[in-house]
C-alpha cells in the first residue's frame, strides 16, 4: 500500500529503489531521450535551419525527431527558432503552457537566447525570459550541426535525468507557474533610452 | 511643374512635391495618366534634419509622407512627397489605390499620422495597446544595456 | 471561436465577384474582415448561443504547421467556406528600420539582410545599390563585381523558389515533395557557404561590391549543381505538374484579376499569373539584365496553379542566365577601389599606415555619404524589392525603409481565398509565399 502511495504521490521516484525499478527508470529516461518530439515554433531565418535540419541531409529522424508536432499536447521539446516580438511573447508562452509534463526548451540561434543583433523596443532579449530554457544553441543562424549538437547535448541531459531531478529539488524550471502580480502602487517606470 | 506642384530630381529620379490639400487629386490625375501603380507609401520624421533642401515654395514640415507610383505601360516611376506637420491629419488614398491599405496601417503605427477616410486605421505592426510611435526621432531605440559596448558612433 | 448573430460590417456587404464593377472593387468587395484584434478577443469570451446558426470566425495562427512562419488570419467562415479573411502580421515585428538608422552604411547589410531569410542576397543587393546611388558610384562598380551579384542574386532566386516548391507540396500535401526540395536548396547552400562563409543570412554584398572574390574552382561548382539540378525539375514535373491530384488542388484556386493585382500593389509571380508581363530585370534592368537571355513568364488565369507553374519555370530561367553568366564572367577586381568607401586589403594593412587608418575609419565610424534620397528596386523571387533611403551626410542612414514585396502581396489574401474552402486557404497561402520576416520587418 504504502509504495502504491509513493507511486500516487511523486510518480516513478516514488518507487522503492532497488535494481529493478532502478533499470526502469534508466528504460523511461532513455525512451524519452529517444524519441523526444518537437513543436513547431519556427519564427525566422532559424526556421529555415531548423527545416533543414530535418530534411534529408542533416536528418533528425535518426534521433527520433522527424515529427513536428504542431500540437503543443503532443510535444516534448519546443525548439524556440527565430527572433521573438512583444506581440508573439504571450502566444510563445500559450503555446508553452499547453504543452505536457515532461518538457524542455532548446533556444535557437541568438536571437531567441539574448536578442541577438536586435537590441532593440521590438524583440524580447532573450527567450528565457518568458520561458525556462534548457540548451542554448548560437548561431545566426546555427548550422544544422550545432543545432543537432544542441539537441544531442539535451538528450544526454534527459537520459541522465538531471534536469528533471535539478527541477524538482529546486522548483524551478517546468515547474515555475506564473501567477499574475498584484498591480504595484505606483507604475514602474519604463525608460526608452537614448542609444 | 507637374499638375499644380513643384518638382525635383533626386538622384535622376522625379520628386513632385505636393501639399496636403492637393495631394489626393493629383494622386488621382497621375493614375488617370497611367500611374496606376501605387508601390510604396511611407514617412520620415524630419526632427533632427530640419535643414534639407526642398525647391522654392514648398515649406519644410516635421513629417514628409513618400508615396511611390509606378506606371507599368510607360515603365517610369515617380516619387510624391507631401509635408504633413505634427498633429495634421492626411486623407487617405484608399479609394484610389486600396493597396495602400496595409502601407498607411504602418505609418500610422510607426509615426502617428492619421489618414482620414481609411477602413481601419489600426496598429498593425506593434500590439494594439502600444503606447508611442516606434519611428520617431523621439522615442528611443530602447536598447538594454551591454556589457562593452563600444564606443559612441561619430556623426 | 464563436457564433455571431451578424457581423458588424456596417454598409459592407458581400456581393457575388460577377457583379463587380471597378467602383465597388476599389472602395470594399467584402472580403476583407473589418474586426480589430481586441474585439474578436472580446467576442472570443462571450456567449455561444448554438441555437442560430450564423457564420463562425476562427483564428488560424500564428504558430501553425504551414510553415510560412507567424502570420495569423482571421477567418469568416460559413461552414467549410471562407466569406472573409483578414491577415494580422506583427509577430515578427523586428524594429529593422528603427535599427537600420543606428548601424553606419557599411553594418546594414547585416540587418537588412535578414528580412527576407529566403533571398537574403536579393535584400542585402538592393540596400549595396541604393547606398552606391546616393554615394553616385553606381557607374563606376567593376565590371566582375556587377556578373557576380548577378550570379549571387540567380542562384538565390533558385533556392528560393526551391524552398517554395518544398513548403507548396507540402502545404497541399505532397510531403515528400518537402525532403526534395530540401536536398536540391542544400547543393545550392553548400556553394554559398563555399562563396561567401555561410549558409544565410550572408552579409556578402556590401555598397562597392562584395566581401570577396569567387574560391577557385568555383565554375566546376556551379556547373555540377546546374548539371544535378535539371533533371530533378523534369521529376517534379512528374510528380506534381501532371499529377490529377496536384491540379484539382490548384487550378482556379485562389483566382486574382489582373486590375485587382494592380489596384492592390502586387508584383512578382503574382501579377505576373495574372497575365500582365512585369518583370523588372526586363522592364527596368539593372545590373547586366538587359545583356542576357531569357523569358519572362507569364500565367492566364491568375491562379495558384499558374503561380506554382511560374515559380518552376523561373528556375529553368534562372539556371539559364546562370550558364550564360559562367561564359561571360569577366576577369577584374570585386570591388571598387575607392579608399574612402571599400575597406583595403587585409595585407596592406600591415605595410601602409594610411590602408590601417582608412580601415579603422570605415568599420568604427563608417564612410559618410552625401544628404539627398533614393529609391532602387530590384526583381526578388517575391515580387518587387526596394530599398528608400535618406541620408543627412552622416554615416548612418537617416531613414531606411525597405519596400517588402510580401507585406503588400498579403493584402491580396482575402480576396483570393473568399468563396473558397478552408483547405483552399492553405494552398493560397502557400501560393502566394509571404516570408514574415519582411511582411514585419
Amino acid at each position: 500500500m504504502g509504495q502504491i502511495q509513493n507511486i500516487l504521490d511523486e510518480g516513478i521516484r516514488g518507487l522503492e529503489h532497488n535494481f529493478i525499478t532502478a533499470k526502469l527508470e534508466d528504460l523511461v529516461r532513455w525512451s524519452r531521450s529517444r524519441s523526444s518530439w518537437p513543436a513547431t515554433f519556427g519564427l525566422a531565418c532559424c526556421a529555415i535551419e531548423m527545416m533543414a535540419t530535418g530534411a534529408a541531409h542533416y536528418d533528425i529522424s535518426r534521433f527520433g525527431m522527424e515529427v513536428f508536432r504542431a500540437s503543443p499536447r503532443q510535444a516534448d521539446i519546443m525548439i524556440v527558432a527565430g527572433r521573438v516580438s512583444q506581440k508573439m511573447a504571450p502566444v510563445l508562452r500559450q503555446v508553452y503552457d499547453q504543452m505536457m509534463e515532461p518538457k524542455w526548451v532548446i533556444s535557437m540561434g541568438v536571437c531567441a537566447s539574448s536578442g541577438g543583433m536586435f537590441n532593440n523596443y521590438a524583440i524580447v532579449q532573450g527567450v528565457d525570459q518568458v520561458v525556462p530554457v534548457d540548451v542554448y544553441a548560437p548561431g545566426c543562424p546555427p548550422t544544422p550541426e550545432t543545432l543537432i549538437h544542441a539537441i544531442e547535448t539535451l538528450h544526454g541531459l534527459i537520459e541522465t535525468g538531471e534536469l528533471l531531478k535539478r527541477r524538482g529539488s529546486t522548483g524551478a524550471g517546468a515547474n515555475v507557474h506564473v501567477e499574475a502580480a498584484p498591480a504595484p502602487a505606483q507604475p514602474i517606470p519604463v525608460v526608452l533610452g537614448a542609444r | 511643374m507637374l499638375h499644380g506642384c513643384p518638382t525635383g530630381d533626386s538622384r535622376g529620379q522625379t520628386t513632385v512635391f505636393a501639399s496636403v490639400d492637393q495631394y489626393v487629386s493629383v494622386v488621382k490625375k497621375l493614375a488617370d495618366d497611367g500611374y496606376t501603380m501605387c508601390y510604396d507609401l511611407t514617412a520620415v520624421d524630419y526632427l533632427t534634419h530640419p535643414g534639407r533642401t526642398l525647391p522654392d515654395g514648398v515649406a519644410p514640415e516635421r513629417f514628409e509622407l513618400v508615396v511611390g507610383l509606378l506606371s507599368i505601360e510607360q515603365r517610369s516611376r515617380l516619387r510624391i512627397r507631401v509635408q504633413v506637420a505634427e498633429d495634421q491629419a492626411v486623407p487617405s488614398l484608399f479609394d484610389i489605390h486600396p493597396g495602400t491599405e496595409a502601407m498607411e496601417r504602418e505609418v500610422y503605427d510607426m509615426f502617428g499620422i492619421e489618414f482620414t477616410g481609411h477602413p481601419d486605421l489600426t496598429r498593425i505592426l506593434m500590439p494594439e495597446d502600444w503606447d508611442g510611435h516606434p519611428l520617431r526621432k523621439d522615442y528611443g531605440v530602447g536598447r538594454i544595456p551591454v556589457q562593452f559596448k563600444q564606443a559612441d558612433r561619430g556623426v | 471561436m464563436a457564433l455571431v448573430e451578424q457581423t458588424n460590417e456596417g454598409g459592407q456587404e458581400l456581393k457575388a465577384r460577377s457583379e463587380l464593377g471597378a467602383k465597388e472593387l476599389l472602395r470594399e468587395v467584402g472580403s476583407v474582415l473589418r474586426m480589430s484584434e481586441a474585439e474578436a478577443a472580446a467576442l472570443a469570451l462571450s456567449e455561444i448561443d448554438p441555437s442560430t446558426d450564423q457564420t463562425m470566425i476562427i483564428n488560424m495562427g500564428p504558430q501553425h504547421p504551414s510553415t510560412h512562419g507567424v502570420l495569423r488570419l482571421m477567418l469568416e467562415l460559413q461552414g467549410e467556406t471562407v466569406l472573409r479573411c483578414k491577415p494580422i502580421i506583427g509577430y515578427l515585428h523586428t524594429g529593422m528600420e528603427k535599427t537600420g538608422e543606428q548601424l553606419t552604411f557599411l553594418q546594414g547589410g547585416t540587418n537588412v539582410t535578414r528580412m527576407d531569410y529566403a533571398s537574403p542576397l536579393n535584400n542585402e543587393l538592393v540596400f549595396s545599390m541604393a547606398v552606391e546611388k546616393l554615394l553616385g558610384i553606381d557607374g563606376d562598380i567593376p565590371e566582375r563585381a556587377v556578373w557576380m551579384r548577378m550570379l549571387l542574386s540567380e542562384l538565390n532566386r533558385m533556392s528560393s523558389h526551391l524552398l517554395f516548391m518544398a513548403t507548396n507540396g507540402m502545404d497541399i500535401g505532397a510531403v515528400s515533395m518537402m525532403i526534395y526540395g530540401w536536398r536540391e536548396r542544400e547543393q545550392v547552400l553548400r556553394f554559398f557557404q563555399k562563396v561567401t562563409g555561410l549558409r544565410m543570412n550572408h552579409n556578402f554584398i556590401r555598397p562597392g561590391g562584395l566581401a570577396a572574390d569567387l574560391p577557385a574552382g568555383w565554375r566546376d561548382d556551379v556547373l555540377h549543381l546546374l548539371d544535378e539540378i535539371n533533371p530533378r525539375l523534369d521529376e517534379y514535373d512528374i510528380l506534381m505538374t501532371g499529377q490529377p491530384i496536384w491540379r484539382e488542388r490548384l487550378q482556379g484556386v485562389g483566382i486574382i484579376t489582373a486590375q485587382e493585382a494592380i489596384a492592390l500593389g502586387a508584383t512578382g509571380p503574382i501579377l505576373r499569373s495574372t497575365g500582365v508581363p512585369w518583370d523588372l530585370r526586363r522592364d527596368q534592368p539593372y545590373l547586366k539584365y538587359e545583356e542576357m537571355e531569357f523569358d519572362v513568364i507569364v500565367g492566364s488565369y491568375g491562379d495558384a496553379f499558374d503561380r506554382y507553374a511560374i515559380r518552376l519555370n523561373e528556375i529553368r530561367e534562372s539556371m539559364r542566365i546562370v550558364r550564360q553568366i559562367l561564359d561571360r564572367m569577366p576577369a577584374g577586381d570585386y570591388r571598387i577601389q575607392d579608399k574612402k568607401v571599400t575597406p583595403p586589403p587585409r595585407a596592406r594593412i600591415d605595410e601602409s599606415m594610411e590602408a590601417l587608418i582608412h580601415h579603422f575609419k570605415i568599420f568604427t565610424e563608417g564612410f559618410k555619404v552625401p544628404e539627398g534620397e533614393v529609391y532602387v528596386a530590384i526583381e526578388s523571387p517575391r515580387g518587387e524589392i526596394g530599398c528608400y533611403i535618406v541620408s543627412d551626410g552622416s554615416s548612418t542612414p537617416y531613414r531606411m525603409h525597405m519596400r517588402a514585396p510580401s507585406f503588400v502581396n498579403v493584402q491580396t489574401l482575402p480576396h483570393m481565398m473568399r468563396g473558397g474552402l478552408v483547405a483552399d486557404a492553405v494552398a493560397v497561402i502557400s501560393s502566394v509565399d509571404p516570408v514574415l520576416g519582411e511582411v514585419d520587418r
